[in-house]
């Protein structure tokens, strides 16, 4: 009993968590250019890298090849990213990690390596929105922030919902496209990498090309949205043209303009 | 000095929502800059009740998690001057309001406005919870029924007991009670509890009452502070409330029976 009481009455809750992380695979860090090549790949799309967390992995390092752990992180966090732990790696290499303050993680069986830039920052697909300027009187005139980074995208599959999605319910197809078939209901929100179909009337948001795909679309059969954005462009049901609304329509970018166009039947 | 009032019941269903739209904008319309926060995280519905439920893109909730700044996820309202609103996330729960984060806002609201509403949801959890806690001013919703009566009780306590006032031994937090839905008809029936025997089991000084009136349910159909319908009791009687929580002397109104005419007596004895 008191020790229930103690456990209730703590200070702080000790829960597990998973992150989709960036790991940096090392093979030659004496290399002159290592740093600067990197430091151009992160000038790509600096709001993604800024702030990320990075996992190293030294597996393709040749043995005997010295690595400094502690200059290393450091040129790390200069170009703002910040080493949170190291992936595999041999004894002494795992124990110079733990000595500059590195936490050991075990790589993951299989080769799954999906390249998320969104999760890799650690946040959450919403702020792909978030980091774009806010005009939704004038949408279309926002700078078409997201970058399209390098690493082209896995196979695309799509991730299927085939029940009514009710308020406050939120999903997120990572990496692919999002079907649903059934209504999708006020305060539900609705966010995927790639495009978004709703077989049904969209009454929600929809969020697609969360993590920069301007190519992303959203289909509906009944545009009620609360709002809809592709890539981070969004727009208020307020001001969306009356002669859309709860007709069939796509939305989509073009030329840096959100468009919402009605599909004939 | 900026003022944070607290709208709570413990009980749910008792008009927290309507009351908070109601005295928000009643004291806009006084001239006061007035934010509403709302603090029901998960079940929102301040946007459907001020109307602007079509114009939320961020919230309260990107703001504690840095996704957006204060002044992206505030709304200014349309018809009321010095009027906005924070909404809040349908699709989060309430362990998203961390201390730290809901403080912050609060501090920062507080250099802007002159009140600062917070639209508690029901309950003495944790949504409750961070809503009393900054408080300089709680208004209890009560119904005139036993069990609305016996929750705001006990909110009451809970405010006394875990508000930031009594934990830092400040002054407490001044208390208001504002009944509502009050039922003039029923309650000389005896259906309903005087607002006497409210006054008397919870023993705080009364802000006002709210006669039932269908002009709330059609406000908040319609997505408009029932305060604006001046022609209506409720709206009246919550101008009124406002004018007494600014200190004037404004007398009850709508507790008693509406004298019947003459026609009505006939019509009522042949019916």
């Amino acid at each position: 009993m008191s020790t229930q009481v103690a456990y209730r009455d703590a200070p702080f809750q000790l829960r597990g968590s998973t992150f989709t992380m960036m790991v940096l695979k090392v093979s030659d860090p004496r290399n002159p250019n290592f740093f600067p090549v990197l430091s151009g790949k992160i000038a790509q799309a600096p709001n993604f890298f800024r702030h990320a967390p990075v996992v190293l992995d030294l597996d393709d390092l040749p043995a005997g090849v010295p690595f400094d752990f502690e200059s290393f992180v450091k040129l790390l966090r200069n170009l703002g990213l910040i080493a949170v732990g190291l992936q595999g790696g041999t004894k002494e290499q795992q124990d110079a990690a733990l000595a500059v303050g590195l936490a050991l993680l075990q790589a993951p069986r299989g080769k799954v390596e999906m390249f998320d830039p969104l999760a890799g920052t650690g946040r959450s697909p919403a702020q792909g929105l978030a980091n774009v300027q806010a005009q939704p009187q004038q949408p279309a005139q926002a700078p078409a922030a997201p970058v399209i980074l390098e690493p082209p995208p896995p196979p695309r599959a799509s991730m299927l919902v085939t029940e009514p999605i009710r308020s406050g319910r939120q999903i997120y197809a990572a990496g692919c496209d999002l079907i649903v078939v059934g209504p999708v209901s006020p305060g539900a929100e609705l966010l995927a990498d790639g495009s978004i179909h709703v077989y049904g009337t969209l009454r929600g948001r929809a969020l697609a090309g969360v993590s920069g795909d301007q190519n992303a679309r959203i289909f509906c059969q009944s545009l009620e949205a609360e709002l809809v954005s592709i890539a981070g462009l969004y727009r208020v049901s307020e001001d969306m043209d009356k002669d859309i609304r709860r007709r069939q329509v796509q939305i989509y970018l073009n030329n840096g303009f959100l468009h919402i166009d009605p599909v004939s039947a | 000095m900026a003022k944070i009032i607290t709208m709570t019941s413990g009980k749910g269903g008792v008009g927290k929502t309507t009351s908070s739209a109601a005295v928000g904008t009643g004291l806009a319309l006084r001239g006061f800059k007035t934010c509403i926060i709302d603090f029901d995280v998960g079940l929102r519905n301040l946007d459907l009740i001020m109307g602007c439920e079509r114009r939320v893109v961020f919230d309260f909730i990107n703001v504690i998690n840095g996704e957006a700044r204060l002044n992206q996820a505030l709304i200014k309202d349309k018809r009321v001057e010095n009027l906005y609103i924070l909404p809040t996330s349908q699709t989060r729960d309430k362990d998203a309001l961390t201390p730290a984060g809901v403080g912050k806002i609060l501090d920062e609201l507080k250099k802007e406005f002159d009140y600062i509403i917070c639209d508690s949801p029901a309950g003495i959890e944790k949504g409750a919870l961070m809503a009393l806690y900054w408080a300089d001013h709680a208004i209890v919703v009560t119904n005139p029924e036993v069990s609305s009566v016996r929750d705001s009780d006990r909110i009451l306590g809970v405010i006394q007991a875990k508000s930031r006032r009594a934990e830092q031994g400040l002054e407490p937090v001044q208390e208001h009670l504002l009944v509502t839905r009050y039922d003039v008809e029923r309650v000389e029936k005896g259906e309903m509890l005087k607002v006497d025997d409210v006054l008397e089991i919870l023993a705080i000084p009364l802000l006002g009452i709210i006669p039932e009136s269908p002009a709330v349910l059609k406000a908040s159909n319609v997505g408009m502070p029932v305060v604006l319908d001046d022609k209506s009791t409720a709206g009246q009687a919550y101008a009124d409330a406002v004018g007494r929580f600014l200190g004037e002397k404004i007398e009850h109104r709508f507790i008693k029976p509406e004298k019947k005419g003459l026609l009505d007596r006939l019509l009522r004895r042949t019916a």
